[in-house]
């Protein structure tokens, strides 16, 4: 698991110095624990398992309550994701003007859905989500906080191909 | 203390000075269009030449022509919008559309140099093919009233000083030195200010009951959760004038007796949190947030709290939990928040719009503000006009304006000679009105009437290439997947309502399944706990009023009118089309179709899988799905 070397022995301590500056950050206060999840989810693009644990210890609050938090919202993730995340809008707005075509085009072109939304080189990630408030632009997709509007499913694999061609270095 | 004369005289003093103002939208519509290498192109271009150029109001030579970035204005369809203000002495506002870094050094030449309009990037009506030079004539715009979105688009966000330079604080500081709290709530009383955040509920009520309340701390939380799709008011808000929003919310606080806020933001929204962030900073830095509050005994101080994507945390009591660090669920009220809120405190709770809506009302008093709107909905409201029609956008118009207007005037119609069919307003927990409510009024008591809701203020239009099935299997799921699942009632009816319904668009739907589906809306609707749950069943319910006879064709007769849903397709071949070529019979797959070269070839309905291979290979599109 990706997470694994985070707890050995050794090099916990150093490995904890990031949550440690984010505990520190936040006072230790266990009514910031959404906001100290996101930082942590920042830092580390996931939630590892063993940093939650770590967490509810450092903060005297029981795991339960953690990791009900980390469930319960759409935003966290406790599997590693991808370098790029590629939302795609399923909202009202983009939903009668065709997202999911765009959904398709992702699913096809780098075999991630709803099912399996993070790709084996953990390059990708796709994400269905509802309205980013763009609806004007009817369909939308955020790639890494780029909002692409008016996006038709060849503009997208434009965005996609670049992003690829970036990561081989061709 | 801050003087708020000085300021404004200091900022009106710098825009007086250059010829020309340029502004470039930085909302999250017009970004995603490409504003920004639009933005950077004038900057370069104009930085060379002689006696042109500037950045921003806070800083640089004063002589030459601004350049700012706004909030968004509403038409984020045409984007990228530059707009250049009229200078008040005849000379008339140029709006530009769709701009892209190409067309820069012609507006530079033409218009920053000769002051002629670049004709070809004026808006154009598709309807008559006018242009159109300025904003305010444009149909999309003219028939609006804009009290919360004034300067949306017209100012700099990220200048306190440009916002104070246009009116602003004055309210907060004539409230704080010279008004009682009672009297604030009793004026916003008067104005008849209801929530725009769904329920409508009094907002000067609802600070009179906080007041009141026993408790302290008190606090004062801003809903800018937004999570119903198809709405993105409070967006163009926070991104295009956070002091506006600010302000109200710190009157709010001062009315309520509260110290402390938060503004709970969706972390879809980064625009909306960098801005508010800003302004509360600036607002603090300028000591208008703080200790003494224009040197008054009032204190307070707020702060920004990211959301983390849960739909159900919008709803108040939800919200609360999420700031308290908890899986955001609801709670029964009462008690309301107002009494017990957050931490056990008063707290009221008041959505963007609401917030913003607040300087007006004591600017120019609650008699003004009932000047617009119906007695009991007085006001403006804006709608997110969006689906199936020309103009898509932000729209602010007064409460009781006809859906009708909404979508004929402002959005100017439904675009390819398609029919209007359906609105569906109010997001997922809203209803769909049909063409008979085309000349009903939109504001509260109406909507509610026939089962729908003003809600956020979400409008999608749908047009004939909508399945209303479909459309409501769609909310249904939505509102499936967000549900908290603390209720019986929610968690399983909204899911045993879904699988009906995923069943009637998949043709398998069983005799009595429609009136199980009614059945068991009407039970979600009664006995869910929370907003959430009550709402669900709304979408279902007012089309099933309206389109029943859809409903029925999907049941019945296996047959989708509108020739969406995949599964009640039927193929059919055009006599007048097929030449007989035998493409589409050798490719099918079961053989369902018959004929002879050169004859008008037939599908067999019985045998036909509705794989749609004959539809793609047919080179005389004779073969359509109905
Ligand atoms: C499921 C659900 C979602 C809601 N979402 C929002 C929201 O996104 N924004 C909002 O301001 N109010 C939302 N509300 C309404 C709030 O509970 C609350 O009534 C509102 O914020 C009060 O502010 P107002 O009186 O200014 O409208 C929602 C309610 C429910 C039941
Ligand atoms: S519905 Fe897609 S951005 Fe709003």
């Amino acid at each position: 698991m990706g997470c694994a070397s985070v707890d050995t022995g050794s090099t916990r301590s150093r490995q904890f110095l990031k949550v440690n500056e984010i505990l520190q950050r936040f006072n230790r206060d266990s009514r910031r624990l959404i906001a100290i999840l996101q930082a942590v989810q920042d830092a580390y693009r996931y939630l590892p398992q063993p940093v939650l644990n770590y967490l509810a210890t450092s903060l005297g609050i029981p795991r339960a309550r953690v990791y009900g938090v980390a469930t319960f919202y759409a935003h966290f993730s406790l599997e590693p994701k991808g370098k790029y995340i590629i939302r795609i809008c399923d909202g009202t707005a983009c939903h009668v003007n065709h997202s999911q075509a765009l959904l398709d085009l992702v699913s096809e072109k780098l075999g991630i859905d709803q099912e399996k939304p993070t790709s084996d080189d953990l390059l990708f990630t796709v994400e269905r989500v509802s309205c980013i408030g763009a609806c004007g632009l009817a369909p939308v997709a955020v790639v890494n906080d780029l909002v692409y509007g008016q996006l038709a499913p060849a503009k997208l694999g434009e965005v996609l191909d670049e992003l690829i061609r970036v990561e081989k270095g061709i | 203390m801050v003087n708020l004369e000085t300021i404004a005289r200091e900022v009106n003093a710098r825009l007086a000075r250059p010829a020309y103002r340029i502004l470039v939208c930085d909302g999250t519509g017009c970004v995603a269009s490409g504003s920004r290498p639009v933005h950077r192109r004038l900057l370069e271009a104009t930085q060379g030449l002689d006696g042109l150029a500037e950045v921003s109001l806070a800083s640089g030579d004063l002589c030459r022509p601004l350049l700012s970035r706004t909030g968004c204005h509403g038409l984020c369809q045409l984007g990228p919008l530059v707009v250049i203000p009229g200078d008040g002495n005849g000379r008339e506002e140029i709006f530009y559309c769709r701009v892209s870094p190409e067309d820069v050094s012609e507006i530079i030449e033409s218009t920053l140099a000769e002051g002629k309009p670049v004709e070809r990037l004026l808006y154009r009506d598709p309807n008559t093919g006018a242009t159109y030079r300025s904003s305010g004539t444009i149909p999309f715009y003219a028939h609006q009233t804009r009290l919360a979105l004034v300067d949306c688009g017209h100012a700099e966000p990220e200048s306190i000083e440009e916002y104070v330079a246009r009116g602003g604080y004055a309210s907060l500081r004539r409230v704080v030195t010279q008004m009682k709290p009672v009297e604030v709530c009793e004026e916003l009383v008067a104005s008849g200010l209801r929530g725009r955040g769904g329920a409508g509920f009094p907002t000067g009520r609802k600070w009179l009951a906080a007041h009141r309340a026993n408790g302290s701390p008190k606090y004062l939380v801003c809903n800018g959760d937004e999570g119903d799709p198809g709405a993105f008011m409070d967006r163009s808000l926070m991104e295009g004038d956070p002091h506006r929003v600010l302000e109200g919310a710190v009157i709010a606080a001062y009315a309520s007796g509260a110290t402390y806020g938060y503004f709970y933001i969706r972390t879809e929204y980064p625009l909306a949190l960098s801005r508010m962030r800003k302004a509360i900073e600036d607002a603090r830095c300028l000591g208008i947030l703080g200790e003494s509050v224009f040197g008054s005994e009032f204190a307070f101080d707020c702060e920004v709290m990211e959301g983390a994507g849960a739909f159900v945390c919008g709803e108040e009591t939800a919200l609360l939990a999420s700031i308290e660090g908890e899986r955001g669920m609801p709670r029964p009220k009462p008690p309301f928040p107002a009494e017990k809120g957050l931490y056990g405190c008063p707290t009221v709770v008041n959505n963007v719009e609401t917030l913003a809506t607040v300087r007006w009302v004591i600017e120019r008093g609650a008699a003004a503000f009932r000047h617009y709107g119906t007695p009991l909905s007085p006001g403006t409201k804006t709608f997110a006009l969006t689906g199936r029609v020309r103009h898509t956008g932000l729209i602010e118009v007064p409460l009781g304006t006809t859906l009708r207007q909404i979508v004929f005037e402002i959005g100017g119609g439904v675009p390819e000679g398609r029919r209007f069919k359906a609105a569906q307003i109010g997001g997922p927990s809203g209803g769909c009105l049909g063409v008979q409510h085309l000349d009903m009024p939109l504001d509260f008591e109406t909507l509610g009437q026939v089962g729908a809701m003003v809600g956020s203020g979400g409008i999608v239009i749908l047009d004939d290439t909508t399945c209303i099935v479909e459309v409501s299997r769609f909310f249904m799921e939505f509102t499936q997947h967000e549900s908290c699942g603390k209720c019986v009632l929610c968690r399983e009816g909204t899911r045993q309502m879904l699988w009906i319904l995923r069943d009637i668009v998949e043709g398998r739907a069983q005799p009595g399944d429609l009136e199980l589906l009614e059945e068991t809306a009407r039970a979600v609707k009664v006995a869910s706990l929370c907003g959430l749950g009550k709402s669900a069943p709304n979408p279902v319910l007012s089309t099933l009023a309206i389109f029943r006879s859809e409903y029925l064709a999907h049941t019945e007769r296996l047959y989708c009118p509108a020739g969406v849903c995949p599964a009640l397709k039927t193929f059919a071949i055009d006599p007048d089309l097929c030449k007989g070529c035998t493409l589409c019979l050798q490719k099918c797959p079961v053989g369902a179709i018959t004929g002879e070269r050169r004859t008008v070839h037939r599908i067999d309905v019985a045998r036909c899988t509705k794989c749609g291979v004959c539809e793609a290979v047919c080179r005389f599109k004779a073969i359509a799905a109905r």
